[in-house]
């Protein structure tokens, strides 16, 4: 698929020099440099933080693929957090530690549960589709929770990181930090080309008049289908990451309050951004680390933010940068 | 953060079967039965009351509130306050339902309204932020441990119901003051003027504005009124499980599946669905286990049973998405 049927979204791809594309340069080049800092202090916490933003980056990345460009608010994405991290825990625990079997498995059943839960719940839209989704995350939070073999409710630790070949070693802190930008800015990558390509076009151009769409000849729903279920397999592949980041895994993480924490990441950076899903985990997470260090109870400060974010922040931080802009 | 829905621990911790004298496997079985019946009833009738009030903001507002178990959360926490006040649970009761009816229409007020008229993303992200906050602020007044609120000893007793068959009082006390409150709610929405108006409001926003009626007042009142509802479930179920912070947000989930099954907006398919997910979360989580066992080895059937029977809501809601997208009763207006 190439981006070549009008040159004007050609060109939006490409990387200009307005106040995102800087926004967006100056983030690479930091996260580039973060390990340097942690080499020159001896301290590791940074590193760890933000390995987690950017896997959580990541995850934040794939649901606006579907939610930002295809305007399907998914309320349970959490679950593909799961689904990958449980795959490489279960297999981890059966004995099975080759992260060559691990990821494409964590990502091939994350696929799976997207095929079947999005062809039931893009049958619907709105608000609808809003709370299908949260019941369908919700009933994986309870299975997690049955799995008595696998810990059920207390999770499942995970003795063993993914194995790879030769010098890739995730237990080293840095090697794995670089592993996750690489994934991110590949997850990024790809979703420009998807989004500028004519599989973008029509995931698009149902988000704004699906009757449309269909009219002038396209299965919307075929279209929109495949691309919940990319969004699906990146999110597994982030959980395959996350489990290998924390060493465990337990059905918290599929809470459906967890599933809110990414929908305001990607609304926090700008819907429909490239960037601003990893602008949103950053300041999401950032603030939550600062405020739990001010404050005993960080989301009393967190919560109203949120509040304040919905009712006058419109496009969030990317937004913001663009309305200076124009 | 409670990991099963406190309503189904409730359920399950409650074995009221007595039998005095060993009775044939098959009658035990069946008051088993009834039992739990009754328990899915009862969780049913709570659903309905958390229902109630989302499909009632959804269907006249257009909101999204994801908040709403939070209502249901200070409810329980208002009720256990004013029983440890006041030392009388009838007073404690009233005093909740108040003052949940207060909450609400006070957060409707500063911030609720700012989000009418928007797209239901931002509904999502503000009224998640109301959660953290709420959930929070609790933690802030009463601390991170939970309550409890007991009850008076006259509703601890156990009834008799049917030869053979005694059931908790303060379980029938939450199935018949339920059914009171939804023929209430049923009463006011048909029967009054501002049920008319509430009506007219969910089909026609726009005209019931241009005809004149208070709409801002309106919308006011019917958010206490969900507040209240959903105060009111969290009040009378206090006293059989723990009030603690993030209580809501379980049961939340299911009062979605219920508005889905049910149909967006329509009380009477709350009504319906709520005593069906209800009944069918309840027997399923006390007989499915059973079941699996005859057809499958023990071992699966006990690895397989809970996962499969917590599923079981979901999988009917699957069910009613393929056959009847619209839910059970769709609102006639929409």
């Amino acid at each position: 698929m190439t981006s070549s049927l009008d040159p004007s979204l050609a060109a939006a791809a490409a990387p200009r020099l307005t106040p995102r594309g800087l926004l967006a340069a100056a983030l690479l080049t930091v996260l580039g440099l973060l390990p340097l800092y942690t080499r020159l202090t001896g301290d590791p916490f940074v590193v760890t933080l933000f390995t987690r933003v950017l896997i959580l980056a990541l995850a934040a990345t794939s649901l606006n693929l579907i939610m930002g460009y295809g305007g399907m608010v998914s309320f349970g994405h959490a679950a593909y957090l799961g689904i990958g991290g449980y795959a490489v825990g279960i297999l981890a625990k059966e004995g099975i530690v080759s992260g060559f079997v691990q990821w494409p498995v964590a990502i091939a059943v994350s696929a799976l549960y997207a095929l079947v839960v999005g062809a039931l719940s893009l049958r619907t839209r709105g608000v609808y589709f809003i709370m299908i989704t949260l019941a369908f995350g919700q009933m994986i939070y309870y299975v997690a929770i049955g799995l008595d073999r696998y810990g059920g409710d207390d999770g499942l630790t995970i003795y063993r990181r993914s194995v790879f070949v030769g010098p890739v070693d995730l237990n080293d802190k840095t090697l794995f930090y670089y592993l996750c930008l690489a994934l991110l800015i590949a997850a990024i990558y790809l979703t420009s080309r998807l989004v500028n390509s004519r599989f973008g076009l029509v995931i698009r151009g149902a988000r704004s008049n699906d009757r449309r769409m269909r009219a002038i000849g396209f299965p919307t729903f075929r279209y929109r289908l495949a691309c919940f279920v990319i969004a699906g397999a990146l999110c597994g592949l982030a959980g395959a990451l996350l489990a290998n980041h924390t060493n465990f895994i337990s059905p918290a993480l599929m809470h459906w309050t967890r599933a809110g924490d990414l929908i305001v990441m990607v609304v926090l950076g700008g819907l429909g951004s490239l960037f601003g899903p990893l602008v949103g985990a950053a300041s999401f997470l950032l603030l939550e680390e600062a405020l739990s260090r001010v404050t005993e109870y960080p989301d009393l400060i967190l919560g109203p933010i949120l509040l304040l974010v919905a009712i006058y922040l419109h496009g969030g931080i990317e937004g913001l940068l663009e309305r200076r802009h124009a | 953060m409670a990991l099963l829905p406190s309503c189904f621990r409730a359920a399950a911790e409650a074995s009221c079967v007595e039998s005095p004298m060993p009775r044939p496997p098959r009658a035990r079985a069946m008051l088993y039965f009834v039992e739990q019946c009754l328990n899915g009833v009862q969780l049913g009738m709570l659903l309905f009351l958390l229902a109630a009030g989302l499909t009632l903001v959804f269907g006249i507002m257009d909101l999204v509130n994801l908040a709403h178990g939070s209502l249901y959360m200070l409810g329980a926490y208002f009720a256990a306050t004013f029983a440890a006040l006041t030392g009388s649970f009838v007073v404690a009761v009233v005093l909740a339902l108040v003052a949940s009816l207060v909450a609400g229409m006070a957060l409707e007020l500063v911030a609720i309204r700012r989000l009418y008229g928007r797209d239901h993303l931002d509904h999502v992200l503000g009224t998640f932020g109301l959660l953290l906050f709420f959930n929070e602020l609790v933690r802030l007044i009463w601390g991170p441990a939970g309550m409890t609120l007991s009850l008076p000893p006259q509703m601890l007793a156990a009834v008799k119901i049917m030869p053979g068959v005694y059931y908790p009082a303060y379980r029938l006390v939450i199935i018949l003051a339920t059914l009171a409150v939804a023929a209430l709610l049923y009463v006011v929405v048909m029967r009054t003027r501002l049920g008319m108006l509430v009506r007219a409001g969910a089909s026609n926003r726009e005209m019931v504005g241009a005809l004149g009626v208070n709409i801002k007042l309106l919308y006011t009142l019917v958010f206490g009124l969900g507040a209240a509802l959903a105060g009111f479930a969290g009040v009378m179920q206090a006293p059989i499980l723990t009030v603690q912070i993030g209580m809501g947000e379980n049961i939340l989930i299911l009062a979605f599946v219920v508005i889905i099954i049910g149909g967006i907006g329509s009380i009477r398919g709350a009504f319906v669905a709520s005593i069906i997910v209800g009944l069918i979360d309840t027997v399923g989580r006390a007989f499915l286990p059973d079941m699996l066992r005859q057809v499958l080895s023990t071992n699966a059937a006990q690895t397989l049973g809970p996962a499969l029977s917590s599923m079981s809501i979901y999988m009917l809601m699957a069910a009613i998405l393929v056959f009847r997208p619209e839910g059970l009763f769709p609102a006639a207006s929409r």
